[in-house]
């Protein structure tokens, strides 16, 4: 797991991360903790498992079982490369839907294990290329939110860097879903939104500003459960902060969600999804 | 076609495909696919209804619906309203209940006209309503797709109607009910990777667009994809698709699957 563990000395803490564009950058910092990062600290004899028993295993998506505390666990989450080679092969962290199968076969060994499912999200978006399209990326990303409405244990997902549209919410079927203080989730890139309608790629900002694309304003529009704090300046000074930070709300999450009955966490989650958007009234 | 301006519009219409000018009774009576290219023209709703649905058994739903704009995005209100001017729908789904050859069936139908047939909450809910509407009359649903995406202007409340459409789709697996997709010019982005693709029969029209990023995303972000790719054509061969039809062909095979799910229940 060496790959994902050089955290680089913290330098003079920088200003927090204020605009929107700064927050998609911070959440876009090549140095930021990835999914992996997180996985070794938080949790215990991790066991990656690999392949979705159809075409691949797709190394932008990391599935596993481990322990956090003591409680058995899945975890699934997307996986982004440091060095040139890493970062190719784990496809810039945009999963291909042998990834989405293999994050559904390891949804499901959860289900039937009765094993809560621990979900971490940091994706500039599903990969959109021939081969990707030739094996049904699209499929795959509908039957992963559907099936994980009817997943009968406790789904925890962390935003931990960029929420990037399809392939951030093909597993972020939740009960309770939070963000890190400085990532971004949104329907669009914000640079590809600019373009669309200003025709004017320069207006980054402004587009991150119009899409609402952070947390407190995911948090404010209920389509989110809750922010967890970064170490000033963001997650990427401090690695160890950032850790303890997102374990403490996933086991507060679990202690919250433990011995709920199964049909209650699946209409709960349901329930929540089928709401978020409605205006007030409707 | 020089003359074009001498023409009454009212009795020719020009192929947006091939652009040879069409005689309008031929092209009614052939379901708007041109007779020179095979184009199959995007429809409206209300033509696509009328060549799908019997005659008389459609019951709109969920008209009642508001406007909404909840990020209060920069120019979205007026374009929702000229929207609604230009097409006559409220937004961009139509939904109803109506009866193919007889079957019962809750039937949702998408209008490109209406901001490029994207999704916002309007679209989620009302697609979501009507397979929770199903599931309760027992009866299956049948939804013609046409979409440009998500609802950019909704941002992530657009994304989040993918998972509650997904999920309604569940309701209806669980119920046993069948869904039926039939996937038309265009469809692409976030209906695809939710309900378009959880059919139990997807069925896509000839010659149709489709893909999971969209023309405009693709263009900005300068992935490279042939242009075959995201077709009907691409998605059948590499078997994303049950039934690569013509037009002409629709309502009858909706017909037969609907005999064969529902005969006897």
């Amino acid at each position: 797991m060496a790959e994902s563990d050089n955290q680089p000395a913290a330098d003079s803490a920088p200003a927090p991360p204020r605009e929107a564009w700064e927050v998609v950058q911070t959440a876009r910092n090549p140095q930021r903790p990835y999914t992996l990062d997180y996985v070794n600290r938080l949790v215990e004899r991790f066991t990656e498992l690999h392949g979705d028993r159809r075409f691949g295993d797709d190394g932008a998506m990391v599935a596993g079982l481990g322990f956090l505390e003591d409680t058995p666990v899945a975890v699934l989450g997307q996986q982004k490369g440091r060095t040139a080679a890493e970062r190719r092969e784990r496809n810039f962290g945009m999963a291909r839907p042998e990834g989405y199968r293999k994050a559904l076969r390891v949804m499901q060994l959860a289900a039937r294990f009765g094993r809560p499912l621990l979900t971490f999200i940091d994706t500039p978006g599903a990969d959109c290329l021939e081969d990707s399209e030739s094996r049904g990326i699209s499929e795959a990303i509908a039957v992963c939110q559907r099936d994980m409405f009817a997943l009968p244990v406790p789904v925890i997902s962390v935003v931990v860097g960029e929420g990037g549209s399809g392939g951030a919410i093909g597993i972020g079927v939740g009960n309770r879903v939070y963000m890190q203080q400085y990532t971004y989730y949104s329907v669009i890139m914000p640079e590809a939104c600019a373009a669309i309608l200003w025709r004017d790629p320069s207006q980054n900002k402004r587009a991150a500003e119009a899409l609402r694309v952070t947390a407190p304003d995911a948090l404010r529009l209920g389509l989110i459960d809750g922010i967890i704090p970064e170490p000033p300046g963001g997650a990427h000074l401090d690695y160890e902060a950032a850790a303890v930070a997102v374990k403490e709300q996933v086991v507060a999450a679990l202690e919250e969600l433990r011995g709920v009955p199964s049909a209650q966490l699946i209409a709960e989650r349901y329930g929540k999804f089928r709401r978020m958007g409605a205006p007030a009234g409707v | 076609m020089s003359t074009t301006g001498d023409i009454p519009p009212d009795l020719w219409e020009e192929c947006s495909s091939c652009h040879q000018l069409l005689y309008s009774k031929e092209l009614t009576e052939g379901l708007w696919v041109c007779g020179k290219c095979g184009y199959h023209m995007r429809l409206s709703v209300w033509r696509r209804l009328e060549i799908t649905a019997d005659p008389g058994s459609f019951a709109e739903l969920d008209t009642d619906l508001p406007l909404v704009d909840p990020l209060d995005f920069p120019d979205y209100l007026p374009k929702l309203q000229q929207a609604r001017a230009k097409t006559g729908m409220d937004e961009a789904v139509l939904t109803g209940t109506a009866a193919i050859h007889g079957h019962r069936v809750g039937l949702g139908l998408m209008d490109l006209a209406f901001i490029g047939g994207s999704m916002g909450w309007v679209v989620g809910e009302k697609v979501s309503r009507l397979m929770e509407r199903c599931v309760e009359e027992k009866t299956p649903a049948v939804m013609f797709i046409a979409s440009g995406g998500a609802r950019m202007q909704e941002s992530l409340i657009s994304l989040m109607q993918m998972p509650k459409t997904a999920g309604a789709v569940g309701l209806l697996n669980q119920a046993g009910l069948p869904y039926i997709g039939i996937l038309t010019d265009p469809t692409y982005g976030g209906v695809t990777a939710s309900f378009a693709f959880l059919g139990d029969i997807i069925i896509a029209e000839r010659g149709a667009a489709m893909g999971f990023a969209g023309p405009r995303v693709i263009e900005i972000t300068k992935v490279k994809l042939r242009p075959e790719v995201q077709t009907a054509e691409f998605q059948y061969q590499h078997g994303m698709i049950d039934l690569l039809v013509a037009r002409s062909e629709i309502r009858e095979t909706l017909s037969d699957l609907l005999d064969w799910f529902m005969n006897g229940k």
